[in-house]
């Protein structure tokens, strides 16, 4: 066995303690089996008829247990998207073990088992809690597991690390008594970099690191964005909230929609709703409160981060051991000629901020799997390579995708050789293949239709990697229902399932952005007339491609950008000119 | 502070019943003469009485009693000590001893600040220079 590849028993044991990710301490660990221990007494009067289902189901789902079409589902939490080789390994025995040998990576860069028999929870718990992992907050009514940029403390572009503010925001909101029962979910998304990578618009909460004109370190602070049945993109409620103020202003936040969130209908319970309703009215709400912390009750320090607290926090998240900046090496593309690892340098490889590294996404969009779905083995592939490659550090990519973030530029080419041969090397990331797509309809009980299918006809439809590189950056964002978790409304183009009278249909969209610079600000899409049947779908998309490489100005011209040019007119044309069954009805 | 949790029934008189949608400022000029306040929970999972409660101990330095009442399940114990109340009225049906047991998990304590212990862990790690 070669030394870098530890067992899951010893990677437990503790030799993660190298790894630039928060560790846990005796305290973590312990809030850990302590929430297990809670859970199998709650789980024991439930199956012991004690515990009313709706009550328990309250609390499995602030656990990560939600019941599905097969069985309960368990999304786990991957923090701020960082994962320890250990703890996909771990991922990997749980999938054998107690599920039908498969996870699917989230949008939320959580990950989700499907199968797994509700009896063995609490023992898949105490599983996940041997190396520091859950699916505590994960579901309910409550603060969500919260998401950043995949190249956070590794891209050129940033302006500071957000992962310990993430981590801080993670202890502090962590079982937080007031914020139990909320109205509704809660996210919060924070990007560090000027790319912003973590599609803070459209959260609940996002939170963008800026400095001021003294150089100071804040916050640019949105409230209110969501996608869902009224997909909304978050106003800037403050240009600059000092660091130090944090979880003061997103106290106050919480605070006013505990009080102010609908609890009268679910579908108007997000906090968006009562930003836009309340307008100017929210933001000083907001502030008052925030100013009431601070000056009324009793203790101006307590609510706020100290240095020392940061700097202790910021200590987990360094440089690997050895790793430092080396003698920049470009790539030789002359080592291989095969087309596709220059195709690969291309698209999966990245900036780093270190001299002579890289970068690198494992792409989880391949041909004859779902999008983000792995199986046990490729979880154990991925788990070695990252320890052959990437100092034992995996990151987990909005887009669903995985990330080696410490990768020698010297050695791409024996990473690319690898990763090619457990099936993580297409080289389409950012392109027509690299879809988000969430489970739909085929495991998940809310989704009104399914959504895989579709993503694997498009994939077959454009099987051609020349084709797909002609085509360039673009956004295929599918969902299987309103919830949004392919979110559909932020994808150049995107597709939601529909029900009509029992029958799966599909709302196709165009020109949402998730507000990177290459796809402009934030906003969701124009839906293209009446949905369309499951079998137009591809067509459709085909018909759009055609339709931007008949208008483009040039081989530089995006999809997106090519939208916005010239509008969506002819774009809508040209899927009208696919419809076949709903053509009466258009 | 930490504060004794008292177990009553609909038969213990208290001084005021607040709505969960009323405004708590609206009392703080009566909360030095007043001994006891109930909080409704008109569902479980309806948390607005747990910002009353700690708006009330923290805010407005109420020592009385803050009772929580109505739809209040065992399980809802730890959050509500630990946003201020001291005094339970569970639902019918619920059991004092499965109320007791769930304040018996994470006796080493929380993350975050709560009105019973004001400073978060991370300033209290900060303090003890652990």
């Amino acid at each position: 066995m070669p030394a870098w590849r530890l067992s899951p028993a010893q990677s437990a044991a503790g030799d993660d303690r190298d790894l630039p990710m928060y560790r846990y301490d005796d305290f973590d660990r312990s809030f850990v089996q302590q929430r297990a221990a809670q859970f199998r007494d709650q789980l024991e009067r439930h199956l012991a008829g004690q515990l009313s289902g709706d009550e328990f189901g309250h609390m499995r789902r602030q656990n990560g247990w939600y019941v599905q079409r097969h069985a309960p589902m368990a999304r786990i939490a991957i923090p701020y998207g960082t994962l320890a080789s250990s703890q996909l390994r771990v991922l990997a025995r749980i999938a054998r073990e107690h599920d039908r040998g498969y996870g699917h990576f989230t949008t939320r860069t959580n990950l989700q088992f499907n199968w797994i028999p509700l009896e063995r929870a609490a023992d898949v718990m105490d599983a996940l809690a041997e190396v520091g992992m859950h699916g505590i907050q994960t579901c309910g009514n409550c603060i969500r597991n919260i998401t950043a940029d995949a190249f956070a403390g590794i891209a050129p572009d940033e302006i500071a690390d957000p992962r310990p503010f993430c981590e801080i925001m993670r202890q502090w909101s962590s079982l937080h008594p007031e914020f139990s029962a909320l109205p509704r979910k809660f996210k919060i998304a924070v990007n560090g970099a000027s790319e912003d990578r973590a599609a803070t618009a459209w959260y609940d909460v996002g939170l963008q690191l800026v400095r001021n004109q003294a150089g100071e370190l804040g916050f640019q602070v949105r409230v209110g964005g969501g996608m869902g049945r009224t997909p909304m993109i978050g106003p800037v409620l403050r240009d600059f909230l000092p660091w130090q103020q944090l979880l003061v202003y997103l106290e106050a936040v919480l605070r006013v929609y505990n009080e102010y969130g609908r609890r009268d209908n679910i579908w108007k319970a997000r906090i968006k709703i009562i930003v836009k309703a309340f307008g100017p009215e929210f933001t000083r709400k907001v502030e008052d409160e925030f100013a009431a912390i601070l000056c009324d009750d009793g203790d101006a320090v307590a609510p706020l981060i100290s240095e020392a607290e940061l700097a202790r926090i910021s200590s987990h998240f360094g440089t690997p051991p050895g790793v430092r900046d080396e003698a920049e090496c470009a790539p030789d593309v002359r080592i291989d000629t095969a087309p596709a690892y220059r195709r690969w340098l291309e698209r999966n490889v990245h900036a780093h901020r270190l001299a002579g590294h890289r970068a690198v996404t494992l792409s989880l969009k391949r041909a004859g799997q779902a999008p983000g779905d792995v199986t046990d083995a490729q979880m154990e592939a991925a788990a070695d390579l990252a320890d052959r490659f990437s100092a034992g550090e995996l990151r987990v990519t909005h887009q669903q995708n995985l990330v080696l973030p410490w990768v020698r530029a010297a050695e791409l080419h024996a990473l690319w050789l690898q990763a090619r041969s457990a099936g993580f090397a297409t080289p389409n990331i950012g392109l027509l293949t690299d879809m988000i797509c969430c489970p739909g309809g085929d495991v998940c009980a809310l989704a009104n239709a399914r959504s895989i299918p579709i993503s694997a006809q498009i994939a077959e439809r454009f099987d051609d990697l020349d084709e797909l590189h002609d085509i360039g950056d673009i956004h295929v964002n599918i969902s299987g229902c309103i919830n949004s978790c392919g979110h559909h409304h932020s994808g150049h183009i995107g597709v939601l399932g529909v029900d009509k009278d029992g029958e799966e249909w599909y709302q196709v969209s165009l020109g949402g952005a998730d507000g990177s610079t290459a796809s402009g600000p934030a906003s969701a899409g124009r839906i293209l007339g009446p949905s369309f049947a499951a079998d137009e779908v591809p067509d459709v998309v085909e018909a759009l491609i055609d339709a931007y490489r008949a208008q483009r100005s040039g081989p530089d011209e995006r999809f997106i950008a090519t939208v916005r040019r010239v509008g969506a007119d002819p774009f809508k044309a040209a899927a009208d000119r696919a419809r076949r069954t709903t053509a009466l009805a258009a | 502070m930490k504060r004794v949790l008292r177990f009553v029934d609909d038969t213990t008189p208290v001084e005021l019943v607040l709505a969960n949608d009323a405004d708590v400022q609206s009392i703080a000029a009566d909360l030095v003469h007043m001994a006891s306040v109930a909080l409704v929970f008109p569902k479980w999972t309806d948390g607005r009485a747990y910002s009353q409660a700690r708006l009330l101990r923290v805010r407005h330095r109420f020592a009385g009693e803050i009772r929580a009442t109505g739809d209040v399940i065992a399980d809802m114990m730890p959050m509500l000590v630990r946003c201020g109340f001291d005094a339970v009225q569970l639902r019918a049906d619920q059991s004092q001893a499965v109320a007791e047991r769930a304040l018996s998990f994470f006796a080493q304590g929380h993350y975050q600040g709560d009105a019973t212990e004001r400073l978060p862990r991370l300033r209290r790690r900060a303090e003890l220079g652990a």
